[in-house]
């Protein structure tokens, strides 16, 4: 029986010491909040990891006295006791008064993170002040779509920091969740409804973060469930209004300059070019926007969302999405690509490029 | 011994058991099929545990990873876990209330035989062209998007294995309210009574929800409805409610039995009578009363809103007052007692600050803004099994060593016993306790697998080392088993030597009329009551006189192997000409049984009092 109460000191001494030293990576803890909601959510669980510890700590203080002290030494009967309504009070009252010092924060807590009146309150244009992004999962993809600004990109999300952010969030085939661990709890996307909820990414957090942030699907979707990452490009607001103007400025395919990707845009234009858009315009349905728009793909810092983007991993993907994401729906949709293909290929994509 | 208990041939066993309706023979089997689903359900987890050792490992696909993943779910939930609480409630609580059966012995086979059909028909996917891949949970847009039949044997299996839980669960509610002894007053009830009671309260109101909600997506995926089709205004977030409505309930019809195993062990090996009685029974009433109104926690962060999700914060957070009561009275009643070590004590005494910890996680959960975060991580994954495994198998485990003389008439090995309980306490919280701050490091639940530099390498190796650790317990206690078997040392009515409760008062195991005369209860604790004034039993209620028993019967068995065809033929009467005429031929096996056993008399038999007291003087002159 030591040992068993050393191991439950243990594993109290080693949750605290994880707790405050707020273990995980920047761009992907919980434990390291780097946005308003995130942090809220962060003094939330503080909070009731306090109270939890101390009703811990007075369980395994009785714990400890009651296996040590009571164990059996000879064979008399112990006295028989009924109960006690004093402790019986005293037990039941002390949490009730522990649990209403935690309600009532996540009562007002609750509805702060659900405010989304900005997202109603519509100017003269017809449009809101507030930045508003469309998030649309589908199998192992995400998009983004900017109504304000009429624009649509894929796998990257790109937000200012420092302001909120307001997220209409949809599935078109299954359902998802949308997670940001480190800026904020998680919304699922339904096949029903578009719900709606907020986030704020610190300046200071995406600092940390190195302005990356790593997105998650947090609900069972399919095979690549694991693989249906995202990315969050956190920058000033100044980048990120330079960022909108210049994707609004691509009203035509961007021309590559190489001869090999010009190689590769020809193939691009006569097969995947079917679901791929490469222009950020969004006036084109839902339905038609089957796979990632590719406008500014060379500027990604991933490909799928999962691999770093450099030459040798769009190479890999073009020839074999199925093994690096099991289940999606890009493999099969097309012949088996020669070597040459892949190059020229790879070529044209990584010249997608909006910024400098 | 009398000659019921004769040696009989191999064939002549398996015929007996295939027939029984007798509550002992009925717990052994739920008891076979439960552990050998256990071992299934630990298979598949250990494959989810070496999957995920290493980061970007191959050792199972992706498709192949969703399969275990929610066979291990549903497995160890509807084919392990409860079928084995349902043979501890087979088993003892008849006797706890000194009765001689179950107030339906047909319909307690029928509800065994359906769940070990439904069981078989849900695992036989393996073999079938690949098992259900949506989670346990089965979330609507992603089942109907599921290709194969592997969600087709989720809903079949499951419609037919819960039809025989609510049977169970419906039996045990006649059975406590009709069949109590003498003088066994509700307030003198055991807790596992208690708790059988109040878990079956709960089967009654949880399982049909759960029938429907299969019955809808049954209808989508094999007759064309659209029920859950958006497209065609079908609605998925109903299934979530459906689910969630059962879901929830369930937790606590797995955990209130387990409360009740460990509120009689305790007290036993305490030698000091339950702390508080009154409270843990309203306590008890109450978690199961509050465990209805709390589902939508589950659903967070589906979008229900602020009110919703705010309302059911605080009725969540409101559960954790009767379970605390509990925790405290647990500790009262070892307090000041006389406490020895055996190896169900070790369970017990580990079981409270384990199950602690996932009551305390459960609070954590419970707060709506901060659960936004937690949902569907590693989290949640921690929270669970501390709840499922910290309560409930450490119950089953501990109700196993505790029980077995009971059931089986010997010893399990002490010594084996604790080497067990010392590597599955170990294993267990190295598995799960890392998981709770995977999940808070960005890990989300249900991924087959994880990819470098995210921070979640240590924590998931460490993980997978506590698995096998929990795997070697496993190992232990299935050889402690076969050891007791081979050796066959008998034991006499109360092996512990400090039984409260009626069961105690017995032979072990029972003759199977359990009482020769039904007993005199007292009070609570009412072996303890006779023992404690120098009898060495009960005293009868009633003179010696004929025992009225009912027959056994084949026709459980054939009415639910109907079903388990009817299964086969709903499946694949799309696919082949042959699907239509065996669902047919199955309903008609099924109702033609039905029938059968409708227009049979069958008035069971009499033990007549000559026999019984010719036993009492075979025994004497036996010993």
């Amino acid at each position: 029986m030591k040992k068993l109460a050393k191991w439950r000191l243990f594993s109290l001494l080693a949750l605290m010491a994880l707790i405050l030293s707020g273990c995980g990576k920047p761009y992907l803890s919980t434990l390291q909040p780097a946005g308003e909601v995130a942090q809220r959510q962060y003094d939330l669980m503080q909070l009731s990891t306090i109270i939890m510890v101390g009703v811990i700590a007075v369980v395994t203080i009785i714990f400890l006295i009651v296996v040590f002290r009571f164990k059996r030494k000879d064979e008399q009967i112990p006295k028989q006791v009924e109960g006690s309504h004093k402790l019986e009070i005293i037990w039941t009252v002390i949490p009730i008064l522990l649990l209403l010092v935690l309600a009532v924060p996540t009562v007002i807590e609750t509805f702060r993170l659900a405010d989304v009146s900005a997202m109603d309150e519509v100017n003269e244009d017809g449009k809101t002040d507030a930045l508003v992004i469309n998030v649309r999962a589908n199998l192992y993809w995400w998009e983004f779509e900017y109504p304000n600004e009429e624009i649509v990109t894929s796998q990257e999300l790109v937000v200012p920091t420092d302001q909120r952010v307001y997220f209409n969030l949809k599935a078109s085939d299954v359902k998802h969740s949308f997670w940001i661990p480190s800026v904020g709890g998680k919304m699922d996307t339904n096949t029903d409804n578009i719900n709606k909820f907020w986030l704020k990414f610190d300046s200071k957090g995406a600092e940390k973060a190195n302005e990356l942030f790593y997105g998650k699907c947090a609900e069972l979707c399919g095979p690549s469930h694991a693989l249906m990452d995202f990315k969050v490009r956190a920058v000033p607001s100044d980048e990120f209004d330079q960022w909108v103007a210049s994707m609004q400025g691509i009203e035509e395919p961007i021309q590559p300059e190489t001869a090999l990707a010009q190689e590769g845009q020809e193939l691009f234009n006569q097969s995947c070019i079917g679901c791929h858009a490469i222009t950020p315009n969004n006036a084109s349905p839902e339905a038609a926007r089957v796979a990632p728009n590719l406008t500014d793909f060379g500027d990604r810092a991933y490909v799928a969302g999962i691999l770093e983007n450099n030459e040798e991993n769009i190479k890999k993907w073009l020839a074999d999405p199925e093994t690096l994401k099991p289940g999606n729906k890009m493999s099969k949709t097309y012949g088996e690509l020669t070597p040459e293909q892949i190059d020229a290929l790879t070529a044209y994509l990584m010249e997608l490029k909006v910024q400098e | 011994m009398s000659t019921y208990a004769q040696k009989k041939g191999f064939g002549a066993t398996v015929w007996d058991y295939l027939t029984t309706v007798d509550h002992k023979k009925i717990a052994v089997l739920y008891l076979i099929a439960g552990g050998f689903f256990f071992v299934v359900g630990g298979l598949e987890a250990m494959f989810i545990r070496i999957q995920l050792a290493v980061p970007n490992s191959d050792f199972v696909s992706a498709g192949l990873y969703n399969q275990i993943l929610t066979m291990h779910g549903t497995t160890m939930i509807f084919l392990a876990a409860m079928p084995l609480l349902f043979g501890f409630m087979n088993a003892i609580m008849p006797l706890q209330i000194g009765a001689r059966d179950v107030a339906f012995p047909f319909i307690n086979a029928l509800g065994f035989w359906l769940f070990f059909f439904g069981g078989v028909f849900l695992n036989l996917s393996w073999f079938l062209g690949g098992a259900p891949d949506a989670g346990w949970t089965s979330y609507a847009s992603l089942s109907l998007a599921s290709e194969g039949h592997g969600i087709d044997f989720y809903l079949l299996g499951l419609q037919i294995s819960g039809a025989g839980t609510l049977m169970g669960g419906i039996n045990f509610l006649v059975t406590i309210i009709n069949m109590r002894a003498p003088g066994m007053t509700y307030m003198r009830m055991p807790l596992f009574t208690w708790t059988t009671f109040v878990a079956s309260a709960l089967i009654l109101f949880a399982f049909p929800p759960l029938t429907v909600g299969i019955f809808l997506l049954m209808f989508d995926r094999l007759f064309g409805s659209n029920f859950f089709v958006t497209a065609a205004g079908g609605n998925t977030i109903i299934w979530e409610h459906l689910f969630w409505i059962f879901g929830h309930p369930e937790v606590y019809i797995l955990v209130l039995p387990a409360f009740g195993i460990f509120s009689e062990i305790i007290p036993v090996f305490s030698r000091k009578r339950l702390f508080g009685y009154s409270s843990m029974v309203f306590a008890t009433v109450l978690i199961g009363f509050l465990g209805f109104m709390v589902w939508a926690h589950h659903m967070f962060t589906v979008g229900l809103g602020p009110i919703a999700n705010a309302i059911f914060a605080v009725a969540t957070m409101a559960i954790a007052v009767p379970t605390g009561i509990k925790i405290f009275n647990w500790l009262f009643t070892m307090w000041g007692g006389s406490i020895k070590f055996t190896t169900p004590m070790h369970y017990a005494v580990a079981f409270i600050p384990s199950f602690l910890m996932g009551g305390v996680t459960g609070v954590m959960l419970a707060s709506a803004a901060a659960d936004y975060q937690y949902h569907d991580t590693y989290f949640v994954v921690a929270h669970f099994h501390y709840v499922i495994v910290g309560g409930v198998v450490f119950a089953i485990l501990a109700g196993t060593t505790f029980y077995w003389p009971k059931m089986f008439g010997t010893m399990l090995n002490e010594t084996l016993g604790k080497i067990t309980f010392w590597l599955f306490f170990i294993g267990f919280h190295l598995t799960f306790f890392i998981q709770h701050f995977l999940g808070l490091w960005g890990m989300p639940r249900r991924i087959f697998t994880f990819l470098e530099g995210q921070g979640l390498e240590t924590g998931n190796f460490v993980s997978t080392v506590g698995a096998f650790f929990m795997a070697a317990a496993t190992v232990v206690l299935v050889i402690n088993i076969i050891i007791t078997t081979v050796k066959n040392e008998r034991v006499g009515n109360d092996p512990w030597g400090d039984g409260r409760t009626l069961e105690w008062a017995i032979p072990s195991p029972p003759p199977f009329y359990n009482f020769k005369q039904l007993p005199l209860v007292r009070g609570l604790d009412p072996l303890w009551i006779e023992k404690m004034e120098g009898k060495k039993g009960m005293t009868p209620a009633e003179p010696l006189g004929d025992i009225h028993m009912p027959n056994a019967s084949f026709i459980p068995f054939v009415i639910s192997f109907g079903l388990f065809v009817a299964a086969f033929g709903a499946m694949y009467r799309l696919d082949y000409g042959w699907g239509l005429p065996v669902l047919i031929i199955g309903l008609a096996i099924t109702f033609g049984s039905m029938f059968l056993r409708s227009v049979k008399d069958d008035h069971g038999f009499h033990i007549h009092k000559e026999e019984l007291i010719d036993e009492d003087d075979n025994k004497g002159v036996k010993a």
